[in-house]
């Protein structure tokens, strides 16, 4: 057990790709936690996906160990968090178990959406905030600048902030001692009844279920029996222990010291982060606050492109939700594609990296259909239902109105783009609320509806921009509006998967735009094929994709059979990457694709 | 108690509804085409007695294989065939007819390039007992010829074909078109000239771009300008069914236009799915033994065939197809030919008829007929045949 004043609990929070893990790197290198040898870049972001994508999607915990300047030995824990906006719960919540922050901005690039919105975050968790202005090796990097932004803009102090190069190691020692004596001690009380904040959990194949817990009062022992408080369950401590970054076993943790517990728990549903935990015999009075759960905002349906896998996506799906509370999934039908799951998303990096897990780590080829957002359908006896799937609509007549879930965006963006992205937001249909500057840069707030910007918004907005905007969302509630379901038609047959719900001023446009890139993504056929854009009866935008002419060897004799005949399974092999409406194969990609709007 | 040959007169080896027939494969050529992806290779040095026993020994051993049946057709093809000696070729002939029956219209090819060294051997051909011979002629324009690689000029060819119809009864030729920089007009007035020159066969290849070819090099690196689009391809063709339809040479398979009775009965064999021995480096079998059909193959490299044919044999393997491969096969050849397939003798084969949703859906959009017992490719479904046999296979 630590004493409390020689505990200190931060995150590192910053807006995407600003060098968070790369100085968490550092602050474990220098301490000594991990030997050189065992090294490497973002050692924290240890999934596949994150090591490819060179970002970090699950927040990450490590203890370690520093001798500080004035002689006494500190133990630190310091959560390193992501930056992408849709994994910000992650980042909030991690902010809950911690008393502040190492606010990190990139000192090449300035404050960016997400730094506005961690630092938010952190002043609602009310917590010490320790700027640090990363990247100082590089020849762009602008200190001075930076650090008036960060007064400017977010208001806070930064004459105290550090210069530093994650990547050379300059400055590391300054953090680690603004750590020691910026950021406060944590308080708690050693001999009050145990309460512990269940701050995450996750799935190992080996030991079950992780929970990372950060000790409020009291302590925990290997052996305790607990309790949680919500759900009541009880349970035996079977292991504690922290992360250096492995995992190390130790027998207690008291009051301020975050680590992990195991306790025989087969699934992560039978553990709620925010919940709190105390013993089962002497349980502490009040349980703590508790998070707001995670609510998935993007929905869009899964199946596999043969349809033979519907099982194994099944169980990958359910091997994935064990680990992943903020994702949900319920099974679907499709007149078209048969038997998949409509699946829940906090955004659309999230639905890809839950897509690109499925197909790696469980080999099984999707169809992803039109992601949608959640609409609130009130009907005329007064009742009200969500719609997660367009193809659901119920009938009109039985339809009073529609809301949608709208949002507030922060967008900052350099002077010289600012009309390209007040153009981008009006043409998505948002209400301008605010409009600010910060020197050379616009800081505008939009209201916008989710189902805008849920798609491609981001992207329209980095090449709008040649990638100096940053964004940030938060929802803010349903309001209604005239929404209408658009239906696409290919070769006169209807395909649930490609139906949208659209803005009726904005059909004709999206119908076009979905109708023509369409006809570039499907292949040509043997006949030519009509592919059309409807709302109820009325076709609002048609395309034809005309006939392929030629597919044939010229010349083919005896010795070229074995030969055609591979060239056929090879053609095969192609074709089952699609999969057949009516008569027409559409390909896996499609279904994606024809919502990309190029303006 | 039947005998097993009683059963198999009833139940007759499907081969037998295709015939059976020799292929020769002679790997050389005086220079290498840039379009062309055959087995076929410039040498110094020929020697061609060596290759000739190399020939006869593996005849042999075919031979011992199948005895009894009777031979419908020959071909020698390349490479460049006419390069050989006329005694080889002789030889050669002499010992298949001692070995097999052969049929009442019993076919000898021997593809040719048209140019006068060759024409000079012509009537030794003759004499060795070939009856049919295919000639190269490619283009009938000296620009074309030039960028084909071609090594003739129409002048000679025109002279080459001469003397090939004084030698034998059947001459056929060959033209390539879809060629780079053609029209659809200069192709109709191409064909109608070919037309004229034309006995009762022709062979008319839209241009393949094949990888691992001079042409397939510079199409990669984007720099094989001028080819047709596909519908312009397509136009060429539809045109080519037309014209040689009217001068009665309608097209028998999809790139082969002969009058009634003038087909190719040897490649007629491939599409109708016999069997057929392969000799010679890289040629290929369907060989029917004991019920089972094999595929047999060979070295491709010219030298080391040679050295194996000498020592022991010139097969590489020999692997029995499955009968549901078998009617894949069938139906992929079949459908080539304008008399199309017989649908009892597929479905012999796969052990289920074609999915009548394909078939139906494949007329539907006029692909295909279906007369009785037997479905053909319409003109349009054959410039389309893999897109249909891709619908007629899946699943
Ligand atoms: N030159 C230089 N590059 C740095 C420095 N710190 C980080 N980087 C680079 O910046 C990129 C992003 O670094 P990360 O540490 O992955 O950033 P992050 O904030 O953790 O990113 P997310 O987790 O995706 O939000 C990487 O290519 C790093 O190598 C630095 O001090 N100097
Ligand atoms: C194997 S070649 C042998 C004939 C002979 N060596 C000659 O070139 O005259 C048979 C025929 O195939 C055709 N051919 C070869 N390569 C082709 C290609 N890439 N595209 C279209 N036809 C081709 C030519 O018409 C050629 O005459
Ligand atoms: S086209 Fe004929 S001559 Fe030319 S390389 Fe091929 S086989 Fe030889
Ligand atoms: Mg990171």
């Amino acid at each position: 057990m630590t004493d409390l004043n020689k505990i200190r609990n931060f995150s590192i929070v910053a807006h995407i790709d600003h060098g968070k893990s790369t100085l968490a790197d550092r602050l474990i290198q220098e301490t000594g936690t991990v030997a050189g040898r065992d090294m490497k870049e973002q050692l924290l972001d240890s999934m596949d996906i994150e090591r490819e994508r060179g970002i970090t999607i699950k927040a990450n915990t490590v203890r370690i160990d520093y001798q500080a300047d004035d002689g006494e030995k500190y133990v630190l824990n310091l959560i390193d968090t992501p930056g992408h906006v849709d994994f910000a719960y992650e980042v909030s919540r991690s902010m809950r178990a911690v008393e502040g922050s190492l606010l990190v901005v990139d000192s090449t690039q300035g404050v960016e959406a997400q730094t506005l919105a961690n630092v938010y975050h952190a002043i609602d968790a009310d917590h010490e905030i320790v700027p640090v202005l990363n990247k100082i090796d590089l020849p762009a990097s602008d200190c001075d600048r930076v650090a008036e932004q960060i007064e400017d803009v977010i208001g806070i102090d930064a004459t105290d902030a550090i210069q530093v190069s994650a990547k050379t190691g300059q400055g590391i020692h300054e953090t680690l001692e603004a750590i020691v004596t910026h950021l406060p001690a944590p308080t708690g009380t050693l001999d009050a009844p145990l309460k512990a904040m269940l701050v995450d959990s996750w799935y190992d194949s080996y030991l079950g279920v992780i929970v990372l817990v950060r000790i409020m009062d009291g302590v925990l022992k290997k052996g305790d029996r607990i309790r949680m408080m919500q759900n009541g369950s009880i349970h035996h401590v079977d292991r504690i222990g922290v992360f250096r970054p492995q995992m190390e076993m130790i027998t207690e943790l008291g009051p301020g010291e975050i680590g992990f517990l195991t306790a025989s728990i087969k699934q992560v549903r039978d553990t709620r982060v925010g919940d709190t935990i105390t013993h089962e015999k002497k349980p502490c009075e009040t349980p703590l606050e508790g998070f707001k759960p995670s609510q998935p905002v993007v929905f869009c349906g899964l199946f596999p492109v043969d349809s033979a896998e519907f099982e194994d996506l099944r169980d990958a799906i359910e091997k994935l939700a064990l680990n992943d509370a903020s994702f949900s999934h319920e099974m679907e039908t499709s007149a078209a594609l048969g038997f998949g799951f409509r699946c829940g998303f906090l955004g659309l990096l999230h639905l890809e990296v839950i897509r690109d897990r499925i197909e790696r780590e469980y080999n099984i080829e999707l169809i992803t259909t039109a992601p949608s957002v959640i609409y609130h359908i009130y009907m005329r006896d007064g009742s009200m239902i969500e719609l997660h799937n367009p193809a659901d609509m119920p009938d009109l007549t039985h339809v009073d109105h529609l809301e949608e879930p709208r949002i507030k965006a922060t967008i900052l963006v350099p002077d010289e783009y600012l009309g390209d992205v007040l153009k981008l937001c009006q043409d998505r249909r948002g209400i301008q609320e605010d409009l600010t500057y910060a020197g050379s840069r616009a800081m505008v707030v939009y209201d916008l509806p989710l189902n805008e910007v849920v798609f491609d918004f981001y992207d329209r907005l980095k090449s709008v921009t040649k990638g100096y905007a940053s964004f940030d969302y938060q929802m803010i509630g349903y309001r209604q509006d005239y929404l209408v379901k658009m239906s696409i038609l290919v070769n006169d047959e209807p395909v649930d998967a490609l139906s949208t719900m659209v803005h009726r001023d904005r059909a004709e446009m999206r119908g076009r735009a979905m109708v023509e890139k369409l006809k570039d993504l499907i292949p040509r056929h043997m006949f030519k094929i009509p592919i059309q854009a409807a709302i109820g009866g009325k076709v609002i935008a048609r395309e034809t994709l005309s006939a392929m002419r030629k597919d044939v060897t010229a010349k083919c004799y005896g010795g070229d059979m074995t030969r055609k005949k591979k060239l056929l399974e090879k053609q095969k092999a192609g074709k089952k990457k699609m999969r057949q409406f009516g008569k027409v194969d559409i390909p896996q990609e499609a279904f994606i694709s024809a919502l990309k709007l190029d303006n | 108690m039947p005998s097993p040959n009683w059963s198999r007169a009833v139940l007759p080896d499907d081969w037998q509804q295709g015939g059976f027939g020799l292929y020769l494969h002679w790997p050389f050529c005086q220079a290498k085409c840039p379009y062309c992806d055959f087995n076929s290779h410039v040498a110094q040095h020929i020697d061609q007695t060596r290759w000739l026993n190399a020939y006869l020994a593996e005849i042999d051993r075919y031979a011992a294989q199948t005895r009894g049946r009777i031979l419908t057709s020959v071909f020698f093809g390349g490479g460049t065939p006419s390069l050989m000696d006329p005694d080889v070729v002789a030889a050669i002939i002499a010992r298949i007819k001692s070995h097999w029956p052969t049929a009442n219209d019993f076919e000898i090819t021997l593809e040719a390039n048209p140019t006068s060294v060759e024409a000079g051997r012509f009537s030794g051909y003759a004499q060795a007992g070939v009856s049919r011979v295919s000639m190269g002629i490619q283009s009938l324009n000296n620009r074309d010829l030039q960028k084909l690689g071609r090594r003739h000029t129409v002048e000679e060819a025109y002279k080459a074909f001469d003397i090939a119809r004084n030698h034998f009864d059947r001459v056929s030729f060959d033209l390539i078109y879809a060629r780079q920089d053609q029209t659809l007009p200069e192709w109709k007035r191409e064909l109608t000239q070919a037309l004229d020159l034309a006995i009762d066969h022709l062979s008319l290849y839209q241009l393949t771009i094949e990888q691992g070819t001079a042409f397939g090099d510079r199409y990669a690196i984007g720099k094989l300008r001028g080819l047709p689009a596909d519908s312009l391809a397509a136009d060429m063709y539809d045109a080519t069914q037309d014209i040689c339809g009217a001068a009665g040479l309608s097209a028998y398979e999809v790139s082969n236009h002969a009058k009634d009775g003038a087909e190719s009965r040897h490649n007629l064999i491939y599409w109708r799915y016999g069997d057929f021995i392969g000799i010679g480096p890289g040629a290929h079998g369907r060989l029917t033994q004991n019920g089972i059909r094999y595929a047999t193959d060979t070295v491709h490299n010219p030298a080391i065939w040679l050295a194996q044919a000498e020592e022991h044999g010139g097969e590489l393997s020999r692997t029995a197809i499955d009968p549901v491969d078998q009617a894949g096969e069938y139906l992929m050849m079949g459908l080539r030919l304008s008399e199309g397939i017989d649908t009892d003798r597929y479905a012999a084969l796969a052990g289920e008829g074609l999915d009548p949703q394909s078939l139906q859906h494949l007329q539907d959009i006029g692909m295909i007929e279906a007369l009785g017992r037997r479905i053909q490719t319409t003109p349009k479904g054959r410039l389309l045949l893999n897109a249909v046999l891709e619908t007629l296979l899946a699943g």
